[in-house]
């Protein structure tokens, strides 16, 4: 038996994760001292500490670090989605203490176990090596089963907790069994090892215990991301959980997922390339299209979301069946913009709730326009930017995203997503012709808009807009982050 | 000395009774120790490989699935309670308010 060396440790490489797990552990001791009427508090400080994360993360651009004998990796791959999941955290704290006060769930340990899942996700952007992104990915997900099933009183939020950790933890153990498998093939959990090994041994890509590993790795990320036809918790969980968690659960883990994702499947199994190529393709187009087709019937709105999510994923998934340079650099991008849009969107969402969710349909929407033209418009410019149109994020990232396709010789590819993103515009503006042309039913109950809900529409409204009608700089960004 | 497919073999007969009961089964619990079976098949696996590469990666990765596991379990079993205290069950069938 061989000796463990203790590999070389580099703390920069994780910083980002350990301020953020320590402001986080400082958050639960501080929570015991905060009376339970303001733990809104407990918001602006997780706020403050994701932003000193993030000034650590964005510090490291340029100047890769390499970790734990090369098991973390923070390149500026890791470091684009460490900002995108940076973002996607704040915005949703930013609109849980309003949804939380009204929902009389308020209590402190909430806002630790976002920034828990938070440290999750940032692992799984950097982590090189298959143990590390196994551990980050978990790390998300038991926070996340806690997060979805947060509301106790409430019967769908217990429901959307169990369900997914249910499905969660059987997509855990396909992931673990293809890392299992690859392992075996290869004799190393590193990815760059077993990408060596294949180079070294070309038999390797006719070894059973391999490909199934990729392919099993492959579907347990694809739970995750939510790719069709992996997808049958997505509905359920994103309209049980409590709104803010949903908002953060359809941007963060989704790019922390599509991080990890990439990384293994370019770092590891480049030998497999055409393979997965052939597999993503088929994933990327039941995806879009099962995701846009049952949207089209939903009258919940946050299920309708939930389906435009799984969509979204889809088109995602676009790029990476491309695998070119703009496909990953769209995946970035367009990673970032749905943050932005999609979160917007639910913030509209919990402002115009009632306790209890009662009003989540589409029809309770009607005349919005008129009573509150405002709160109408920002979520007007939500949906269009989800719909595509430009001048918004969403529609240039689909179309780097679809001209990646193009480029890379998938034309058929494009066709099919250019013609869903075609379709969802349907449901999306349905939503506005509730709002624009319908009589309101009934007065809308008034909360109020709190100064953290207003600061997330505006960051969100903003980056939507600047993302759409300037993306070159980050575009640029993004680019240089896919130069591995 | 067995070879490494026996453990293999048995490892991937665990694993498809574990996926075959998460499938059929109602009780949340059992579906929970269902997952749990998938997870230590691939422990099995993993420690097999380990052996049989002379490498200790796998058996670290081990160490880290049961610590996983163990987490799991507490969150898990967490949420059947509530879910419990609300519904009084606990099977998979009355997860259902969200139906289509």
């Amino acid at each position: 038996m061989e000796t463990i060396a203790i590999p070389a440790i580099n703390l920069a490489a994780i910083m980002p994760e350990v301020i953020l797990s320590v402001v986080a552990m400082v958050l639960l001791l501080v929570n015991v001292f905060v009376p339970s009427e303001n733990k809104g508090y407990l918001a602006y400080l997780s706020i403050i500490g994701l932003a000193i994360t993030a000034a650590s993360t964005v510090s490291g651009w340029g100047a890769p670090q390499i970790g734990f004998g090369g098991a973390v990796m923070e390149d500026n791959f890791a470091i684009f989605f460490k900002v995108v999941l940076l973002f996607a955290a704040g915005l949703a704290i930013l609109i849980s203490d309003r949804y939380m006060s009204q929902e009389g769930c308020n209590s402190g340990e909430f806002y630790p176990l976002m920034l828990f899942a938070t440290v999750g996700m940032m692992f799984m952007a950097s982590g090189t090596d298959m143990m590390v992104i196994f551990l980050g990915l978990e790390l998300l997900s038991i926070c996340l089963y806690v997060l979805a099933g947060y509301n106790r009183d409430s019967v769908k939020s217990n429901e959307a907790g169990l369900k997914y950790f249910l499905l969660g933890a059987f997509s855990t153990g396909f992931l673990l069994y293809g890392m299992c498998l690859t392992y075996g093939a290869t004799g190393s959990t590193k990815l760059a090892a077993i990408a060596n090994y294949a180079i070294q041994n070309q038999a390797v890509a006719s070894n059973p215990f391999f490909v199934i590993g990729m392919l099993l790795i492959a579907v347990g990320f694809s739970f995750k991301v939510a790719a069709a036809p992996f997808h049958m918790w997505t509905p359920d969980v994103y309209q049980g959980a409590p709104t803010p968690v949903t908002a953060f659960m359809s941007a963060g883990p989704k790019a922390a997922a599509f991080a990890a994702f990439l990384r293994t499947m370019i770092f590891a199994f480049p030998m497999l390339k055409g393979n997965w190529t052939e597999l993503l393709w088929v994933l990327a187009v039941l995806t879009m299209t099962v995701g846009n087709v049952i949207a089209l019937s939903q009258d919940n709105v946050k299920r309708m979301l939930a389906y435009s999510s799984i969509a979204h994923a889809g088109y995602a998934l676009v790029g990476f069946t491309a695998c070119n340079a703009e496909g990953a650099a769209g995946i970035l991008f367009y990673m970032l913009s749905y943050t932005f849009m999609n979160i917007g969107a639910f913030a509209v969402v919990v402002l115009i709730g009632k306790k209890g969710e009662k009003n989540g349909n589409v029809q309770d929407l009607a005349g919005l326009g008129f009573k509150r033209p405002l709160l109408a418009v920002l979520l007007s410019v939500f949906l269009f930017s989800l719909a595509g149109i430009p001048p918004t994020a969403g529609f240039i990232g689909k179309f780097y995203l679809f001209s990646a396709a193009i480029k890379s010789g998938y034309i058929g590819l494009a066709i099919i997503g250019v013609l869903n993103s075609a379709a969802s515009v349907y449901y999306y503006l349905r939503v506005m012709v509730y709002m624009y042309f319908k009589e309101p039913q009934e007065d809308y109950e008034w909360a109020g808009v709190t100064p953290a809900v207003a600061l997330c529409l505006v960051i969100a409204l903003v980056s939507t807009l600047v993302l759409g009608v300037v993306p070159g700089t980050v575009l640029e960004l993004a680019q240089k982050a896919v130069q591995f | 000395m067995l070879a490494l497919n026996n453990y293999l073999i048995v490892s991937a007969i665990l694993f498809s009774i574990g996926c075959i009961g998460v499938l059929t089964k109602r009780n949340a619990i059992v579906i929970f120790m269902c997952v749990e079976l998938m997870l230590n098949a691939v422990n099995l696996s993993f420690i097999a490989f380990s052996r049989y590469l002379g490498n200790l990666d796998g058996q670290i990765f081990v160490f880290f699935v049961m610590t996983v596991a163990a987490a799991e379990a507490a969150v898990g079993l967490a949420l059947m309670i509530a879910f419990y205290k609300n519904r009084e069950s606990i099977d998979v069938e009355d997860i259902n308010v969200m139906k289509l």
